[in-house]
């Protein structure tokens, strides 16, 4: 195990290495000046220029220049946003948390409804109910995100009126920012209207994390199923019918211990696809989230802050990666050997 | 009590409220859905209406108001005030009663005074103030309409008297003191920034005088205001204002809709006749004195021919730019100055769609066989031009016609601004909106050379003719007199045309039907002081 760990940890150390390789060479790859694609300051005086050349070491060695950006990059230095001209990671502190909380409730919403319904599916692959949810998980695979949002919104909020369209938490309501988790911050704050604002805030995750969780949640379906339906054609699973197990017992003793096993690592490989559909769902629900931020910084030409967003948005993807590989082997000792 | 409705939300979708507190919160508190985020807090150095929207009625006073019904002074921190008989001096009683926003960040010592006053228009002229290049130095209003020039001295002979002297008499000189722009700031509390050397904060973390108390800004996400307590007027009827920025029209119809926002800035014309067929929506629509136009960039050829300038004014489609981008909810232009003014020009001749004689002008200037060009499309929806980049494309398609071959230009709002500062454009589909009633504001800050240099003059056009005529009509308080000034300068850029005058739009807001009490001056922001919610 702990060679494995060394191994994928040696890994994530190369893969880290070539992305601050990239970012740092985009800073010359984009359009401008790089030392302002570097700070991201819009007014470069002679004396701060002159400053920040020496401190960004851009009259040496591309190899010398690399390393101070690294240097930059571990001590928190990352530039200010060209836009706003505040600390870029300061910004990002503020979105990121917004991004996370929406994903991870999508996650769970897609484990919560996708592995009973994969299950449900796969007791009677040929029956109606299989059908039905086979059915509804292809359509739901191949809507397009924005198309559905969009539809959710029209009926549900502008026609029904039942849910805010987007943000969120109402603008009336003030919550101080703690740890940038609403429902945690709303926890924290101290207001006599805590209850509604709580009530608010889940109205407002409602259609987002619908939405977002449309796509990951008929995936986990397939998954499900499929790895039941393997799973239900072991030797194993014969052998545990064979002595007499009911339905149930078979089915959760045998059959989902070992189904499941490879559902954590799918978690792991549906978290990219999930952050760029989260990207979108921010856009169409005005989610001040990172993907929100990042398309906005592409649109306004912010080199430094599209620079930050990248590499910010690839180590959150490359290490949930990590952490779900390490943890489906840490659950299947044959993967350890592999 | 968090579990139960947790679990009751979960199990409803959270389709009700758990509780009636809610309703509480939201009665108290009035949501304006506004189309951009605000540059910063001080109107000083502002131009753009979104920002002075949402600041300048909100958080500031004036020395005096512009009445909205009929366009006349009136007095606001000022009670009353006097001028010499050669219209050099002004004086200005100050009211004794006036508090300043009390806040975490400062808590004020005194009332407002003479010294505040001061302290303002100091900021503004004097280039050895501590806060005058806080900000980069520009105050592109009063820059251009040659502020500095014109205002010798400002002082304080009595705490609660301001005296201002002039060098050469202006009959513009007291409606600039009442535009949303002359703002008047604490000087306590700039002083008590220098001491912490943080003068820059004076105008992110604003202190003003007026009926709300700055709370926070999230960048483009939104604008917490609450009600000033002891506002000079009375407090405001709402507790809380938030300015929630949502740029996208649609979406900010949509809030309207489902009742995220009580007021929307700028709802779509489209959308207009669909909105007033609902109980709960109310549209509200008010003269603006504006103006949308398409400006040359008259420093670069062929731009600096006079006769091109005018076959590419003769070569457009007013009618159908009306109807398809301001559908018909706004006048057709003849001048830069709207017929509601007391100095416009009955004289004018209507614009006129002629692309024959477009060419044959053109043939005249040497261009028989057409050339390239840009149009700039700005990438905003404003008042005065509701689509700009749909503009563009008629006008493209107009002067394909006479065999001009143009190129739609567009950037992200404050790069398309800079851009234009610094004369990059051929030409520019822009527009502009008064400040105040005089009709000086419509030619000074658009036209002349001083704009030119204060980076206003979208023509890049500077006439020595033309910035005579201006002076001249300042000169006099006659208004009989200023009028045949104003006529002249009118029949002036009809013939230079380093503009061409397209449309003067309604301002239309739509509300809430619950919400009354929202007031809009045509000659600036919107003021929801008085703004309350009325159960129907």
């Amino acid at each position: 195990m702990i060679n494995f760990l060394l191994r994928r940890l040696f890994l994530l150390g190369t893969v880290l290495f070539g992305l601050s390789l990239l970012a740092f060479s985009l800073g010359y790859l984009f359009p401008g000046d790089p030392l302002q694609n570097f700070s991201g300051i819009r007014q470069l005086e002679p004396q701060l220029r002159a400053e920040l050349t020496a401190a960004y070491r851009l009259d040496h060695s591309y190899l010398s220049q690399y390393l101070a950006f690294l240097n930059r990059l571990w001590h928190g230095d990352w530039g200010l946003s060209l836009a706003s001209q505040q600390p870029l990671l300061s910004e990002i502190r503020q979105v990121l948390p917004a991004t996370i909380e929406l994903t991870s409730y999508a996650l769970l919403v897609s484990f919560l409804f996708g592995v009973p319904l994969g299950i449900l599916a796969a007791i009677k692959p040929e029956g109606y109910l299989g059908k039905i949810i086979n059915t509804i998980t292809v359509a739901g695979y191949s809507l397009p995100v924005f198309w559905w949002a969009l539809l959710l919104i029209m009926v549900f909020s502008v026609g029904l009126g039942w849910f805010p369209s987007g943000g969120r938490l109402g603008v009336l309501y003030e919550i101080p920012t703690v740890s940038g988790f609403m429902l945690v911050d709303i926890f924290l704050a101290e207001t006599p209207y805590q209850q509604a604002i709580f009530l608010d805030a889940l109205r407002h995750l409602a259609l987002p994390t619908v939405v977002l969780a449309t796509f990951p949640t008929t995936v986990m379906i397939r998954f499900v199923r499929d790895a039941m339906l393997e799973v239900w054609e072991q030797n194993y699973i014969k052998t545990a019918k064979a002595k007499g197990l009911s339905r149930l017992q078979v089915l959760y003793r045998h059959g989902l211990r070992n189904a499941l096993l490879p559902v954590i690592r799918q978690i792991g490989l549906q978290f990219s696809a999930l952050i760029t559909l989260a990207m979108l769902t921010e856009v169409i629900f005005s989610w001040p989230g990172i993907g929100r931020w990042l398309l906005d910084s592409i649109y306004q030409r912010n080199f430094p802050a599209i620079q930050a967003g990248l590499m910010i948005i690839s180590v959150l993807v490359i290490t949930v990666n990590m952490l779900t590989e390490i943890l489906h082997t840490f659950f299947n000792p044959l993967a350890r050997k592999r | 009590m968090i579990k139960y409705c947790l679990s009751a939300a979960m199990l409803a979708l959270g389709l009700a409220g758990c509780s009636a507190e809610q309703q509480d919160l939201r009665a108290d508190g009035l949501v304006y859905c506004a189309e951009g985020a605000p540059e910063h807090f001080n109107p000083q150095r502002v131009t753009s209406g979104t920002t002075i929207d949402i600041i300048s009625q909100q958080l500031y006073d004036r020395l005096l108001d512009i009445d909205a019904a009929s366009g006349e002074l009136r007095p606001a921190l000022a009670k009353g005030w006097q001028s010499s008989a050669d219209g050099l001096v002004y004086e200005f009683d100050l009211r004794h009663d006036v508090q300043w926003h009390q806040t975490d960040y400062f808590q004020p010592s005194r009332v407002l005074n003479a010294e505040d006053v001061v302290f303002t228009f100091n900021r503004i002229m004097d280039p050895e103030h501590p806060f005058h290049f806080i900000g980069g130095g520009i105050y592109p209003y009063f820059q251009s309409v040659d502020w500095a020039s014109l205002v010798k001295q400002v002082s304080a002979p009595e705490p609660y008297r301001v005296r201002f002297e002039l060098s050469r008499p202006d009959s513009s000189f007291l409606s600039n003191l009442a535009t949303d722009f002359a703002a008047i700031l604490s000087a306590e509390y700039a002083a008590q920034l220098l001491a912490a050397n943080a003068p820059q904060l004076l105008d992110s973390q604003p202190i003003g005088s007026g009926p709300f108390i700055f709370r926070e800004y999230q960048k483009d996400v939104l604008v917490r205001f609450y009600q000033h307590p002891h506002y000079w007027r009375g407090p405001a009827a709402m507790q809380q204002l938030v300015f929630d920025i949502v740029p996208n029209n649609a979406r900010r119809m949509a809030k309207l809709l489902t009742h995220e926002c009580d007021v929307i800035a700028y709802p779509r014309l489209a959308e207009l006749a669909l909105v007033t067929e609902r109980p709960d929506v109310k549209v509200q629509e008010s003269t603006s004195m504006n103006v949308g136009f398409w400006a040359f960039n008259t420093q670069r050829p062929p731009f600096n021919q006079v006769k091109v300038r005018q076959a590419l004014a003769l070569a457009i489609n007013q009618r159908a730019i009306l109807q398809a981008v301001y559908f018909n909810q706004a006048t057709a232009a003849r001048s830069v100055l709207p017929p509601t003014s007391w100095a416009f020009n009955q004289q004018l001749a209507t614009p006129e769609y002629n692309p024959q004689a477009a060419k044959a002008l053109l043939a005249e200037a040497g261009l028989a066989s057409g050339f390239n060009m840009t149009i700039w499309a700005m990438p905003v929806q404003r008042l005065y031009n509701p689509n700009a980049l749909k503009m563009a494309e008629l006008i493209q398609a107009d002067l394909a016609q006479i065999g001009v071959n143009a190129t739609i230009v567009s950037y992200e709002w404050n790069t398309f601004r800079r851009k234009l500062t610094e004369g990059e454009h051929d030409s520019v589909l822009i527009g502009w909106a008064a400040d105040n009633a005089d009709p000086d504001n419509f030619f000074r800050p658009l036209l002349s050379c001083a704009a030119l240099e204060s980076g206003s003059n979208r023509a890049q056009w500077c006439d020595p003719v033309f910035d005579r005529i201006l002076n001249q009509a300042l000169l006099t308080d006659d208004q009989l007199q200023r009028r045949s000034f104003y006529l002249a300068a009118q029949q002036y850029l009809q013939t230079e045309m380093p503009l061409v005058a397209l449309a003067h739009s309604q301002r239309i807001q739509a509300i809430n039907s619950q919400i009354e009490g929202v007031t809009i001056n045509p000659y600036g922001g919107i003021a929801l002081f008085s703004a309350r919610r009325v159960q129907p």
